[in-house]
């Protein structure tokens, strides 16, 4: 790495050393100061889209990602306000009201990301009305599945197959609320001709939306792999 | 071409048109079009034939005057006559009349003097005077002056500096200084460079953008080239919704005209700058309007918006510093350079300099395409240029700054128009549109139709414009059933406000504006439909009432 220069931020009160380029959660992850993420993943390109990472700097009254914003000289953070705390559960429950999410019939129950925020958050009932639409499975592939039903959108998957497998088979078909993770030209996923069944999309999935049929859910994940693979290419 | 040869263009095409002692514009933008605009150009011209009086009297297509509502709409030069509701036979009756007699018709006249009385048109300056087609039309009425001017007399950081000292704020809704953004981009060491003209219009209700490209699109084009030569661009892109096909054809017949001149391409009037302009239709999706977004969909992908930092300034288009403006931004640039910054900054308030383009739609007398000075108040947009309220009936509010402005009650009427006034009313300039809303219309119902709007052009990106709009109009739904709970009032606005905060992009930040804006200003619409389940614009409930009266 090369030689950047020093800054310094305070995050929640304490003073912490940054260097230029990074993030707000980067130099917070360093500081092992916790800021919860969702759709962040070491290794991958930032997204910004789950919301929970955002974060107050003092005088700006607006919220910032800490997974995009970079720091800069003299910032103050806050990453734990009573506003962020509200905001990030009502994220959680709105993000659980989307889908059918029902974790006693999960692949994923146990070693879900989501189920561990909304424990953490308290996320114990909804306020708004549930979304009871049946999704799409895909189950024609081998053994990986996508089950629309427990997807929240994060694009960790689309990412992973374009940034690291090269593949790019996964991507987004629609917008809104009607937005869908499509294999290829939206095809399924058997007939998919470019997809290398690497299993990097079932490896970063926080949920249980694309998983490896008959193989115990927590030998699937593998968090650090994106931030390996990177390492290892020296990036 | 050499700029002298512009001005020779511009000589002699002053002196054809002094032939003729009257012009008669007949309106083919779209708002006339489907009234059969192009049959009264056949009419006209006819007529003028038939009355000899051709070497006095030049009939020319052109662009929209701004009365977009008693269309097909006639613009007879000198004296600014504007005829209404024209048909081949008025328009034999007219020239009969007008041009041979020279006695004007007055009961096909155009009578509200108080629709143009505030209005000042800067960006619209050509709109319904000049042939669109016609690029000598556009040179003839002042056009590439600027751009000469420029490339001749100023170095680029003049450029800069002479926008920055007009105090001109982005048209696209945010308010963003247009020199400082320009320095941005100017600044940077990393080359390409690009600069993107939004039109990518999507509100409902507003067409401001679109009868700008239709009636004058060489503003666009001139403004652009400058603001290329300020930053040091070599390539452009007008990004245009393809849903406004009479804009397409003219911006391209206008492109290809100002090639032919040299105006745009390599080493432009000899001045050794060069600079091409493309075309790229828009797919479809309101996002692509965003900042982000129109970049995203340039480049050819998904129009979805990211976050900033970085900044399209350092890293837009395939990562290259990109310089995006709104088409009225940029047609505001020409008379700036020609004028001078500080003549522009004594028009409208010190804070917010110039003039601003509005969509007048809804329950108003005059609804068009309107052009005023920032700080007017919105009581005399509605009142006096647009007449009052359709059929005598009472104001009840007026929505301003598209599908994700703010409800304003009359109360608040007095407002002047500026940005941070409407922000802090719980509204934005955003697009320009102004939507008038008479005592007929439920708030619910108004805050619920901008919504479903905004929910079906979320891109899905971030989770609080994706799944928390969606749950808000949800919300509303149920309330304009009859099944709303008192507590959906609290749940509304804690939604709207987080919704607001938290999402990623412009589109989600203001979203929740309409509803935001009529709970504050209308809560009591909001309790009598909870409460009392009753609509008191008697809106709502109506299919149930017919329903139970069937049974």
């Amino acid at each position: 790495m090369s030689v950047s220069s020093v800054v310094k931020i305070k995050i929640d009160g304490v003073e912490v050393t940054a260097y230029e380029g990074d993030t707000i959660l980067s130099a917070a992850k360093r500081a092992s100061i916790y800021i919860p993420t969702l759709c962040y993943l070491d290794g991958l390109s930032s997204y910004g889209g789950c919301r929970l990472c955002i974060v107050e700097v003092k005088g700006s009254p607006k919220l910032f990602p800490s997974c995009t914003t970079p720091v800069s000289n003299g910032m103050e953070i806050i990453t734990n306000s009573e506003r962020l705390r509200k905001f990030r559960k009502l994220t959680l429950g709105l993000i659980l009201s989307e889908k059918p999410h029902i974790c006693s019939i999960c692949v994923a129950n146990g070693h879900c990301e989501l189920q561990d925020l909304a424990k953490e958050f308290g996320v114990d009932h909804l306020r708004v009305e549930r979304e009871w639409t049946a999704h799409k499975i895909d189950l024609t592939h081998d053994f990986l599945v996508i089950d629309h039903n427990r997807c929240i959108l994060c694009a960790r998957c689309i990412r992973a197959c374009d940034e690291i497998e090269g593949v790019h088979v996964l991507d987004m078909k629609m917008r809104g609320k009607d937005s869908q993770v499509i294999v290829d030209m939206d095809e399924d996923w058997a007939s998919s001709r470019s997809c290398t069944s690497c299993r990097k999309c079932a490896r970063v999935c926080p949920v249980g939306a694309i998983y490896v049929r008959d193989k115990p859910f927590s030998e699937i994940k593998d968090k650090e792999m994106a931030k390996f693979i990177l390492s290892r290419r020296g990036l | 071409m050499k700029p002298e040869d512009i001005l020779r263009i511009a000589r002699e095409e002053t002196e054809k048109q002094g032939f003729y002692k009257y012009r008669i514009n007949i309106c083919c933008s779209s708002g006339c079009l489907p009234f059969g605009a192009l049959n009264l150009l056949k009419a006209f011209e006819n007529a003028v034939k038939k009355f000899g009086v051709e070497s006095e009297c030049k009939v020319a297509r052109a662009g929209c005057p701004g009365t977009c509502s008693v269309g097909p709409v006639v613009l007879l030069e000198p004296g600014g006559y504007i005829y209404q509701n024209v048909t081949p036979e008025k328009a034999r009756e007219i020239v009969k009349s007008h041009i041979v007699a020279g006695i004007p018709v007055k009961e096909y006249l155009y009578a509200n003097e108080a629709f143009f009385k505030k209005q000042l048109r800067l960006v619209l300056r050509n709109a319904g005077k000049i042939n669109p087609m016609r690029i000598e039309d556009y040179i003839a009425a002042g056009g590439y002056q600027a751009l000469i001017k420029c490339l001749t007399k100023m170095t680029p950081k003049e450029v800069i500096d002479e926008i920055t000292a007009s105090g001109l704020r982005g048209r696209g809704g945010a308010g963003f200084p247009t020199g400082q953004k320009w320095n941005f981009v100017a600044r940077e060491k990393n080359t390409p460079k690009y600069v993107v003209a939004n039109l990518d219009e999507g509100d409902p209700g507003v067409f401001a953008n679109r009868t700008l490209a239709e009636a004058d699109p060489h503003s666009i084009i001139e403004g652009m080239i400058i603001s290329a030569y300020a930053v040091g661009a070599e390539q452009g892109y007008i990004y245009v919704r393809a849903e406004y096909p009479l804009a397409v054809n003219t911006l391209r017949e206008a492109l290809r005209q100002a090639k032919a001149m040299n105006l745009i391409g390599e080493n432009i009037l000899e001045s050794g700058f060069n600079f091409n302009i493309e075309l790229r239709l828009g797919a479809g999706a309101f996002i692509a309007g965003e900042e982000t977004g129109i970049l995203a969909s340039i480049e050819g992908r998904r129009a979805t918006p990211r976050p900033r930092p970085p900044y399209p300034a350092t890293s837009g288009l395939w990562g290259k510093p990109t310089l995006i403006n709104n088409v009225e931004t940029l047609a505001n640039v020409p008379p700036i350079i020609l004028n001078g910054g500080d003549w522009f900054a004594k028009i409208g308030t010190p804070k917010c300099t110039g003039t601003k383009c509005f969509s007048l739609t809804g329950k108003v007398n005059n609804p068009g395409l309107i052009e005023v000075p920032m700080g007017i108040t919105l009581r005399e947009v509605i009142f006096e240029i647009g007449g009052g309220i359709l059929r005598g009936r009472k104001f009840k509010a007026v929505l301003v700054g598209g599908p994700s402005g703010g409800c304003l009650p009359e109360s608040m009427l007095g407002l002047p128009i500026d940005y941070e006034s409407l922000t802090k009313a719980g509204a934005i300039m955003g697009s320009g549109g102004i939507v008038v809303i008479d005592d007929t219309a439920c708030m619910v119902d108004t805050a619920w139709f901008f919504t479903d709007f905004c929910v079906d052009e979320s891109c899905g990106k971030c989770v609080p414009c994706r799944v928390g709009l969606l749950k808000i109009r949800n919300i509303l739904e149920r309330i304009m059933k009859g099944e709303g709970k008192m507590d959906d009032i609290d749940l509304l606005e804690e939604l709207g406000v987080y919704v607001r905060d938290a999402s990623l992009c412009g589109l989600g930040q203001t979203a929740p504006n309409p509803t935001l804006t009529t709970l504050r200003y209308f809560r009591d619409e909001y309790v009598a439909h909870i409460s009392e389940k009753r609509c008191p614009a008697g809106k709502c409930f109506k299919e149930q009432a017919s329903l139970e009266v069937k049974e």
